[in-house]
């Protein structure tokens, strides 16, 4: 047995998931998820970057039906764009064991929204497991592979920021054992979702849960921790940590799985409890599934579902004060790197009073002040369906001014399809796509995609070729430009595309700054 | 500004010296040029990752411009370590100063320097091994010169 060790909670999912035996992990970079995969790689796992999440879950999925252990990573968002694997494995099952990582962002450190992924859990009937701090989450993830290998179903292990980025001690224990190695099995009736095969396979989901709900309530990961006081807890994840604190009298029932809920040992943990509160981060989703379940349990004030709960924040809570809170500390808010590359772009965006349809990256940072030249931003891709629908209705001179722009891991991401579109159904004016192609995925730490020709580790693979790709698919004025070099060039480009009624296509490849020393150093080993 | 490289530092020499350790930081976005900051907490046990407000015992600011907005989070009568206090000090590389306030903050832990000592060689290459070390003795004796607030 290894020695105890600080580590963060996404290295410690990374070091059970090994110990569990995983044979592959997958995922797309996400904040807080990211380090999941790269400490994977670090420590000897099988670790590969997909071009995006829904591709990473297919992939894992596959390696989960030969047989073998698979883990994908992804911040909450991705979940949505994978959810559509989530929902059908459900039903199928796998033959080894499937585990999605997804990673929450309670109060938005670098996230676009604040979903809770624990309602997936109950829309898909996926169980959902929540670790507290690194040494559940290294405890949990091995529990995530033990629950999907015996249930033969996906799993997921919810992890949030402050569970992701603390850094603190785990004590590992023994490795489990694997027995089978892969082989296919033929399952067509199991695997092949049709109507009649997924009518039945509906019917076994939710036998399976109710087998599931029925270990939770007796086996279950669930710690009943007695207090000196009549006040009872129920809470799970970061948020039982910050209610210890804050209420160390009180008895607790910390959940480590929240979906299936255990509700016979919720509501006779509440029974002789003359105070009941619910401490949990982000939706009120523990409190509506007890209130439906029978359990008195007060719903808490609807500002402490917004944000991060901290230990103060509980302390309010518990003693039903709504008075308005003291705003959040303010630091210096983030900003493009000096001299970044996409700044260059902006500037002449910005001078030219473009409608800046955005997308997901550093380059989102272009639309806070002094640039204010992003119109819009909402998920991964939807800078071109969203220009595209823009220049379809508004008035000419304003079409003209429509400008999409993506990222390069961002266009791998989610870009293709709205190429396609964009060919598909061209505007009366045309429309002008740029790629930002920076040749790395900057926000989260410079990770590499498809279109670096290096996979996760770094080492060489093919490389897809952006322009390449955009020609090939119907787009004829197609430049790449460097847009600190050629700058001049890049603004003739431009405005001379916005008076055609073509598609246009402009790359500005220039490397992001942080990463350019590192992309040299890889260019020199390959 | 190097928060990142000293937390890890201190995260450390808590773990070697036996106490139970959390060390929460902001990733990501933040990164890009903004402020980061990371909570560290140390003793028997510990729960929360975050410190709550007012209840800083120890509060080492690496940006000057950042002070005011931190200096409410130190509880009344906590240690205020400045990166300022160093402006006059002579440091073998600035960019050293993060172990040097580190060194001021080891006055006021019970823990042998040699724990210390032995964490930084640790987390830095050799070559990089004597200015840290430097810096965290200078830092260490800054006190003697009454050259902190408190």
């Amino acid at each position: 047995m290894a020695d105890r060790q600080l580590l963060s909670g996404n290295e410690a999912v990374a070091l059970g998931a090994l110990h569990a035996g995983c044979a592959r992990g997958t995922g797309y970079p996400g904040t807080p998820s990211t380090e999941i995969l790269e400490y994977y790689d670090a420590i000897g796992g099988h670790a590969a970057w997909a071009p995006n999440e829904k591709v990473a879950a297919e992939v894992a999925l596959g390696v989960a039906f030969a047989g073998a252990r698979a883990m994908v990573t992804m911040k909450h968002v991705g979940l949505n764009v994978a959810s559509d694997v989530l929902f059908t494995s459900a039903y199928s099952g796998v033959q080894g064991a499937l585990v999605f990582v997804v990673a929450d962002d309670p109060g938005l450190a670098s996230s676009q929204d604040e979903q809770d992924t624990r309602r997936y859990g109950i829309a898909a009937g996926v169980p959902v497991i929540e670790p507290a701090d690194s040494q559940e989450s290294y405890d949990y993830a091995r529990l995530a592979f033990t629950v999907s290998a015996r249930w033969k179903t996906p799993v997921i292990l919810r992890m949030t920021t402050r569970v992701s980025h603390t850094t603190a001690i785990v004590q590992p224990s023994e490795l489990i054992e694997v027995p089978a190695s892969p082989h296919f099995v033929r399952d067509i009736p199991g695997r092949v979702m049709i109507p009649g095969h997924a009518r039945i396979k509906h019917k076994a989901l939710r036998a399976k849960l109710a087998e599931i709900q029925a270990w939770c309530e007796s086996e279950g990961p669930n710690v009943l921790l007695p207090g000196s006081s009549d006040t009872g807890l129920v809470s799970s994840g970061v948020a039982s940590m910050h209610a210890r604190e804050a209420c160390p009298e009180a008895a607790m029932l910390k959940l480590g799985m929240t979906y299936p809920l255990p509700f016979k040992l919720i509501l006779n943990f509440l029974r002789d409890k003359s105070r009941r509160f619910v401490i949990e981060e982000n939706d009120p989703f523990l409190v509506e599934q007890i209130r439906a379940a029978g359990g008195d349990v007060p719903w808490n004030p609807e500002p402490y579902r917004m944000g991060e709960l901290t230990v103060d924040r509980v302390r309010r809570i518990l003693r039903g004060d709504t008075t308005p809170e003291s705003p959040p500390q303010k630091g210096r808010p983030p900003r493009l790197c000096n001299a970044c590359p996409h700044g260059y772009v902006f500037e002449i965006l910005k001078k030219h009073d473009c409608i800046v349809s955005g997308d997901i990256g550093c380059y989102t940072l272009a639309a806070l002040p002094p640039l204010s030249a992003m119109d819009s931003q909402i998920c991964m891709g939807a800078s071109i369906g969203i220009g595209l629908g823009l220049r379809q209705v508004l008035p000419e001179a304003e079409a003209r001014r429509v400008v999409s722009v993506i990222g390069d891991s961002t266009f791998m991401h989610s870009g293709l399809t709205g190429v396609a579109e964009m060919v598909f159904n061209p505007p009366p004016t045309g429309h002008v796509l740029i790629v930002l192609d920076n040749l790395t995925t900057a926000m989260t730490g410079q990770q590499e995609h498809p279109a670096t020709g290096r996979r996760l580790d770094h080492t060489p693979t093919t490389r897809i070729m952006i322009e390449e790709v955009v020609r090939a698919m119907g787009i004829r004025n197609v430049t790449v430009l460097d847009p600190v070099r050629q700058t001049a060039e890049l603004e003739t480009t431009l405005l001379k595309a916005l008076k055609t009624n073509e598609l246009t296509v402009i790359v500005g490849r220039q490397p992001c700054l942080l990463a350019a020393g590192r992309i040299r150093s890889y260019e020199q080993k390959g | 500004m190097g928060i990142l490289k000293s937390s890890h530092i201190l995260a450390e020499v808590l773990f070697h010296s036996g106490y139970d350790v959390k060390k929460a930081e902001v990733h990501g976005m933040s990164q890009r040029g903004g402020s980061v900051t990371s909570d560290i907490r140390f003793g028997q046990k510990i729960f929360s990752p975050m410190i709550p407000d007012a209840e800083v015992d120890f509060l080492l600011v690496l940006a000057p411009e950042e002070l005011e907005l931190h200096r409410p989070a130190l509880r009344p009568g906590g240690v205020l370590i400045n990166a300022r206090s160093f402006d006059a000090i002579a440091l073998p590389n600035r960019k050293s100063l993060n172990i040097a306030m580190l060194g001021t903050l080891s006055h006021y832990l019970d823990i042998p320097v040699e724990t210390w000592q032995q964490t930084i060689r640790g987390c830095f290459p050799p070559k990089l091994h004597a200015i840290n070390l430097e810096s965290f003795s200078t830092g260490r004796n800054l006190l003697n010169r009454g050259a902190h607030e408190q």
